[in-house]
Formats: structure tokens, sequence, C-alpha cells
């Protein structure tokens, strides 16, 4: 076994354009299990595009990404979504379906072509809709959920994957305060039961509460790739943000406030 | 397997409901014939003149509108989720409209009933390229484009007909107008068109997961691990193919393609593991049941089918979706 392996996902020399423009300058990451990376940047910065890029669904411009220490293109493509799962930002549903129902699609890449979801795949389903408080709301219709129990289906979904690496888009949208500490809480513990985090986010708190690396795009092409306490700087941030942001410690805790 | 067990309750009693239609469709008519004597007619090799009735009138036509409907309501459920659209039909490409430029082409020259049926299929085929060609020529495939490049080009296939229509004789002009509204009676050869039903549903079947996965949306299913852009190629050519072989059968039958897969939906549900086979079943069975009442309630007149598959389908479908829980 190589030394390689031993990151669940590693990128090398990465840089990533669309069209004309270069959202981020080459730059390497590796993350090992039980790490925590979030991805911060302003707006239209390439977060989405990074982390897509990072889930192999999209080339890299520059560079390589690779998977468990392999290259995607040596992946077949159920067993990279056996390895890594992708929250996508939330797209509006258009079919009924139970939440179980929904649940259970994440369920598809452990299932032979002609498979059928066994009793195991449905315990597992409500296990995850229980971790995500919506296992009183199995059998009710998604079209007729808020779009914060919607986000909560869509994460039962991706636990039901039980993927090693969870890459996450904007986990905390739509989500009320209790539910976005509660949600990051359980990927965090995910993290240190030996799972790999990655995800999008736009608090910067939350960012410094749980992630153990950063990558903070400046949204011109700079990119900040670090430990927490590396990137989260308040001059950093403002000069990322474009906007004057301030630390202020208290009560063993620093938060980051914009002026 | 067990988790399967109440799909096959379901395809088990649609099964029987199709066969039942097929009987009274055999059985109902100008000469009214006895399920006794078209079992002998179908099995036993009974002669006389009710026999023939079965074997050479009746069954050709019975089993052409199953095919087509079954043909249509898969169809439409495929179409469906290509553009993750509930509100898709086999006809919003423009499939049909390329058939009935075809058809009413050859029929506004006199041609003869296999070239009318011809130039229908080639309508059709070239209305699924040029829709292709246009939406898809740069590579990318959004379904908006695609969408939107279906109806304009089934907007300028209406314009052709209207066209059309206006510069027919009189004589030609009800012919035109039967085949636009959906005829059976001249279907004469439908065991290709049964066939190629099964043969789709059987090409089908084995990627309908991946369509479950497909319809929570794009990015889901390629981080599942479904080929998105071969699932597509195989859900446009398909869909457009059965399509196309339903309205050069009997014309462009408006309706079942949306309705039974919506209705089927509101029964069991948008699994298209079970979805795709009651479709296809449930399609077949209303077409049959609307073409039989279409030559029976008003005979010697004959209604297209057309409108009785409306007429039966609207209230059916309003009833469904008041009931349906929200």
């Amino acid at each position: 076994m190589n030394a390689a392996a031993e990151f669940l996902l590693e990128a090398d020399r990465l840089a990533l354009k669309v069209g004309e423009r270069w959202l981020c300058c080459e730059f390497s990451l590796r993350l090992a299990a039980g790490e925590c990376l979030v991805l911060l940047g302003p707006n239209g910065a390439g977060k989405t595009t990074l982390l897509h890029t990072l889930a192999g669904l999209r080339p890299p411009s520059v560079g390589e990404v690779r998977l468990g220490g392999r290259p995607y293109a040596q992946w077949d493509a159920l067993a990279a979504a056996r390895f890594r799962g992708l929250l996508p930002q939330q797209q509006p549903d258009h079919f009924s379906a139970t939440v179980l129902q929904t649940a259970l699609v994440g369920r598809h890449p452990h299932l032979g072509r002609w498979g059928w979801e066994s009793d195991d795949d449905v315990a597992l389903a409500r296990a995850a809709l229980a971790e995500v408080g919506l296992a009183d709301i199995a059998e009710r219709d998604i079209l007729n959920l808020s779009g914060g129990e919607r986000q909560r289906v869509s994460i039962a979904a991706l636990l039901t994957q039980a993927p090693r690496l969870f890459l996450l888009d904007e986990p905390t949208n739509h989500l009320d305060l209790h539910y976005q500490v509660a949600t990051l809480e359980l990927f965090a513990r995910l993290a240190r039961g030996g799972r790999g985090v990655v995800m999008v986010l736009h608090d910067i708190n939350l960012a410094a509460r749980f992630a153990d690396h950063v990558i903070l795009l400046d949204g011109r092409g700079g990119v900040a790739a670090g430990s927490r306490d590396e990137v989260l700087q308040a001059d950093r941030l403002s000069h990322a943000y474009n906007h004057p942001i301030r630390r202020v410690c208290g009560d063993g805790r620093r938060v980051f406030l914009p002026d | 397997m067990l988790r399967s067990l109440p799909a096959l309750r379901t395809i088990a009693a649609l099964l029987l409901a199709g066969a039942l239609a097929l009987v009274w469709a055999l059985s109902a008519g100008d000469l009214p014939i006895p399920f006794s004597d078209v079992v002998g007619a179908l099995f036993g090799g009974a002669d006389g003149m009710a026999a023939s009735v079965v074997r050479e009138l009746r069954l050709p036509r019975a089993v052409a509108v199953f095919a087509c409907g079954g043909l249509l309501a898969i169809a439409g459920a495929l179409m469906q989720v290509l553009l993750r659209n509930p509100l898709a039909d086999p006809y919003v490409l423009g499939i049909s409209g390329g058939a009935a430029v075809g058809a009413l082409g050859a029929m506004l020259l006199g041609l003869a009933p296999w070239l009318v049926d011809a130039a229908a299929f080639a309508g059709a085929l070239g209305a699924m390229l040029l829709v292709f060609g246009l939406a898809h020529g740069d590579g990318s495939w959004t379904q908006t484009r695609l969408l939107l490049t279906g109806v304009i080009v089934a907007a300028g296939c209406g314009a052709a007909v209207t066209l059309m229509l206006s510069l027919a004789t009189d004589t030609r002009l009800q012919s035109m107008l039967f085949w636009l509204m959906g005829d059976a009676s001249g279907a004469s050869r439908p065991w290709p068109a049964l066939v190629l039903m099964v043969v789709g549903l059987v090409a089908v079947l084995p990627f309908a997961r991946d369509l479950n996965v497909l319809a929570r949306g794009e990015l889901s299913a390629r981080a599942l691990g479904v080929r998105v852009e071969r699932l597509r190629y195989l859900l446009y050519v398909l869909a457009s193919l059965l399509t196309a072989v339903a309205v050069t059968l009997i014309g462009s039958v408006g309706f079942v393609g949306l309705i039974v897969p919506h209705l089927v939906r509101f029964v069991i549900g948008n699994d298209q593991r079970v979805l795709l086979p009651a479709a296809m079943l449930a399609g077949g069975t209303l077409l049959t049941l609307a073409d039989t009442a279409a030559r029976t309630v008003i005979a010697p007149m004959q209604l297209p089918v057309g409108v009785l598959t409306a007429l039966i389908g609207v209230p059916v479908f309003l009833f469904l979706l008041s009931r349906h829980p929200r």
C-alpha cells in the first residue's frame, strides 16, 4: 500500500477556469480520514465549482484530483459513489415521492442492476431520517415539505448512501439555527468516526468552529489553503470578502464580525 | 424480493384488466359475439363469420390500439423523466408534429396508405433528428433548451399542418382530420408495434432505478454513479422511436402519454421499476377501452379514438387529482 492511499482526497496543483476566468490559481490539498475541510469565499468565487471538481463531476483545468489514491478516471462511477457522496445545493422536486423513498435513493450505488432495496437498506434509511429528525414524517410527500425539511431529506439520502467522504454544498442552507449546528455536529461526529468531510459554508464562525482545514477563495483567482488558524485571519478574510471583518475574543471563543 | 411483492400484485391486476379490455374489444360491435365464441375463434380454430370477424377485423385493431396505448404511455413516462417535467408528453418534442406533416403531405398528394404510413414515420424521425441536432448541437444538453427546441419545432409543424388542411379538397379533408385526431380503423399490421412495445419496456427496465435517481436531479444522479449522458441518449431515442411507431400506426392520439403515467403515479408512486410496466399495461387498457367505445357508442358511426381518450381521461384524472393527498 502506498502512502497516498491513506488520504481520502488529494488535489495536486489544482487550478480551475470557467470560460476565460481563472477561479483559483494552483494549489494542493490533502484530506485524511477524520478531517474536516471548509471552503469559504464570496459569491461567485467558485466554491461550488471547486466542490464539484473534488467530487469528480467536472475535470480540473490544471492538475489532478485523486480519490482514495486514484484519479477519478480510474474509478468506476458506481464504485466512486460508494466512496464519496455529494450534497448538492437544493434543486426543485417535480415528482411526488415519500420521504423514505427519497432517502432510499442513496442506496443506488450499493445495489446491482436488478437489485431491490432490502430490509437492511430500509433500516439504514430510517436511521438516517432519525438522525436528521424526520423519522415521524417518513411517509409524507416531499412536495409538501418546507425548504428546511427538504434539505434534511437530502442529508438523510446522503447518510443512507454511507460514503467515506462527504462533499457538502452549503449543508446549512434553509436550516434554522438549531438544525444548522445539529447538522454540522452530525458531520463532525462522522468525521471523528473515520470519515472525511469537505463542505462549502457561508458562515465564517461555523467554519471556525468545525473546520480542521480551510480553503479561502477570494474570487480574483487567489487561494489561501491551510489549517484553520492559518487561514482564518481577519485581514485575509477582509481581503477575500472585500469587506472589513474583525475578530472578537470572548468566552474562550473567537468570533468574526463584519464591520 | 419481498419488497417488490406489492409491485407484482399491481402488475398482475393490470394484466387482468388488459385481458378483459381486449376480450371486450373482440366481442363488442355491430355483431356482438359472446365470450365463448371469441375464445373459440382465437384458440379453437373455429370457422364461420363470427370467427373471421374476430380474427381478421377486430383482433388486428384491438392489438394495434393496445400496443399504441402502451407505447405512448411508456414514451410519456420516459419524456417526463428526461425533461424532469410532469407536463411533458410523447409529443412535446415535435414527434407527432413531424409525423403529421409527413402523413398529411402524403394524403394531400393522394399517395397509397402504406406510403402515408412511411411518410408519417419518416416525418417523426425527421423531427426527432432535427430537435436533437438543434438542441444538442454544441454538445451541451439542458432540459430547457431541449424542451424549447421541441416546442418550437412542434409549433412549426402545426403551422405546416394547418396550411395543408387549408389546401386539401373536401374529400381528403375528412381522412386528414381523422388522422390528426387519432384513428385506428386503418391499422392492419399491428404485431410489430406490440413486439416493439415489449422490447422497449425490456430495454429500459434495467435502467429503471437510474431513472428514479435522475428524477431527483442531474447532479445527484451523476454523484450517485448514474451515467447521465448515456441514459439521456437512451431515453430520447427510445421515447422518440416508440412514439413514432404509435403515431404511424394510429395517428396522434392525444392524452394517453400525458395522463396514464400520472394516473399510475397517483396510485403506485413514482418508482419507475413499477411505473413503467404498469403505465404500459394501463395505457394499452385505457386506449383499448376508448377505441371500443369509440366504435360502438353511436354505431354505425365511428368516433376518433383520440376524442374518447380525452373524454374518459379528463374526468378520471381530475377525480384522482382531487383525491390525491396534498
